[in-house]
């Protein structure tokens, strides 16, 4: 078992630390996990990924080819990564932020505008990264629920504790929803 | 990260490498670190300035990286165990401290995270480029200790043994890791404390005693505690009295500062080899492309190619031996790295007529060589 994900978006969207919850979850749950990252010299608003790899073996090379899935917060991060995306791959975008889907793509897509559900419950679009996680929890199982949880709590401070919970709920009762 | 006045609890951690160097120097009794930000080594000192405080230790943002080395040395002459962490510019502005160290043989451990260079080059870009630099950086004659970490247990690992290192051969050690290993983040499995061996310098029983030769590696004093103890970076005698017209003294301290490593190389090289003995193809990497070498082996087996490793976690003093033990048996060797041709012209020179070697080198953009490339080299000299 190998999978490769990519999270990207903009710089203080908080991509990053969403590898890096996810590779925590990964390691609590007994897996071998590496996360990578790239950003550019400014602290916002320039393009920003972050990379995590799960695998029941010892991962060597650290970095994302073709991933299965990409997570993608901005039009400019998904038109530059959407063609690594492998054609069974699972994309899960932020229509907010994307309004032209890929053409080229034919895997499932899951579209929700992310940051404007965290702007609009938790007053920050800060949140979207976290209720994307919880979004991708409930529709693909790549670690338990339980570690996520416990990754989210041991990685942000502990007094955002309860509203990042809450985000996270908020996102797999989203994928609950558009699931059907 | 919620610790706070004690080491890391026995067990697996999912942390960063920089993190992972840090929580290393803790365990090895690292009590002093000087530093001045720069990517991609600030991480160090930001992980340091939290944890040391914590646990009654000193942490200093200094104002430049030569004040950095410059403090960390005296606090080590104070009896503490200093470290610096810094990215080639500020490698390249410590090189007359590191200098001064060798020359006063002052324990010392320098992490240097490497980025595109020269200069300012690429600052959030990987690199290997300094591998040269740390050999040769300083002017005279000296041999340092340099070690090479692939992954984020072994930045936690190799940060233990470069302070072991540097005070039982009191000498600068520098830990060169590169922006990849540094900001990867992985499974770290950390030991209980008192599994970890840990090295105390030895401090001299009298006055009487030379500090700056008889034995090879002579007893270490701290300044309070009334050896009255002079250091200087002139060629100084065994007693540290400056000394610098006799060609004699300087001769007995040149060979002993070389020769007190080189001795004992054996015992400082630490490599880890795959498959040397029965090989079609040899490669010789170190940092973040050995992790790509790993997936070489495999790809390259299901083409019938037998690849022998030797993985550099010590590159200096080179280790010789198993790069020879390759060369008798491989036709070839291949030489990834993220630098062009640094580590190439060693392995071709131990290699001498044994075996063709080949380098494969790759610059700019912090791009790291994939397996697919490695294997695409393979197949290319072969035929």
């Amino acid at each position: 078992m190998k999978v490769e994900v990519r999270f990207a978006g903009l710089g203080g969207q908080g991509m990053v630390l969403a590898g890096q919850i996810l590779g925590k979850a990964a390691v609590f749950d007994g897996l071998f996990a590496v996360q990578t990252q790239s950003y550019g010299a400014e602290a916002r608003g320039s393009a920003a990924k972050s990379e995590v790899v799960i695998s029941d073996k010892k991962v060597w090379f650290p970095f994302v080819r073709k991933c299965d899935v990409l997570i993608a917060l901005s039009q400019q991060a998904l038109n530059k990564y959407v063609e690594d995306l492998k054609e069974n791959g699972v994309l899960i975008m932020d229509s907010g932020y994307i309004k032209e889907a890929p053409r080229s793509f034919k895997g499932k897509i899951y579209s929700f505008s992310f940051s404007k559900i965290a702007k609009e419950k938790f007053g920050n679009e800060i949140f979207a990264n976290v209720i994307v996680l919880g979004f991708l929890s409930e529709i693909l199982h790549l670690v338990s629920e339980e570690s996520l949880k416990k990754a989210v709590i041991d990685s942000v401070p502990s007094k955002y504790e309860r509203e990042n919970l809450e985000a996270f709920d908020l996102g797999v009762e989203i994928a609950k929803r558009l699931k059907g | 990260m919620t610790l706070k006045n004690k080491l890391l609890e026995p067990g697996e951690h999912f942390l960063q490498g920089n993190q992972a160097l840090a929580e290393g120097a803790l365990f090895a009794g690292c009590n002093f670190f000087a530093g001045y930000p720069i990517t991609p080594a600030s991480e160090v000192l930001e992980h340091l300035a939290k944890r040391m405080p914590q646990l009654g230790r000193i942490c200093i943002q200094m104002e430049d990286e030569m004040a950095s080395i410059g403090t960390a040395i005296g606090a080590s002459w104070a009896g503490a165990k200093a470290m610096t962490a810094t990215s080639g510019p500020g490698f390249s502005l410590m090189q007359e401290f590191i200098g001064y160290a060798f020359m006063t043989e002052t324990p010392l451990v320098i992490a240097n995270i490497q980025r595109q260079g020269p200069s300012t080059g690429q600052a959030t870009k990987a690199a290997q480029g300094d591998v040269m630099q740390a050999r040769w950086g300083t002017h005279g004659d000296y041999m340092p200790i340099v070690l090479s970490p692939n992954s984020p247990q072994e930045m936690f690992d190799l940060t233990i043994r470069a302070f072991n290192l540097a005070e039982k051969y009191r000498t600068p050690v520098v830990l060169l890791a590169d922006e990849i290993v540094a900001h990867m983040r992985e499974k770290v499995v950390i030991p209980k404390a008192c599994e970890i061996e840990v090295f105390e310098r030895k401090k001299p029983k009298s006055k009487n005693e030379p500090f700056f030769g008889g034995e090879t590696i002579p007893p270490m004093p701290s300044v309070g505690e009334g050896f009255n103890v002079a250091v200087t970076g002139s060629t100084h005698n065994e007693f540290g009295v400056r000394f610098t017209a006799d060609p004699e003294v300087h001769r007995k301290l040149a060979e002993r500062l070389v020769g007190k490593i080189c001795l004992d190389a054996e015992r400082i090289f630490d490599v880890e080899t795959y498959g040397i003995e029965n090989c079609d193809v040899g490669i010789v990497a170190y940092g973040c492309i050995s992790r790509s070498v790993y997936e070489v082996i495999e790809l390259a087996k299901n083409k019938d190619i037998n690849v022998g490793f030797v993985r550099l976690k010590t590159l200096w003093p080179f280790p010789e031996k198993f790069v020879k033990i390759l060369a008798e048996k491989a036709e070839f060797i291949v030489v990834p790295e993220m630098n062009l041709k640094q580590v190439f012209y060693e392995v071709q020179r131990v290699a001498a007529c044994e075996a063709k070697v080949f380098p494969l080198n790759k610059v700019g953009g912090g791009e790291i060589i994939t397996p697919e490339e490695i294997l695409a080299k393979i197949l290319e000299v072969r035929t």
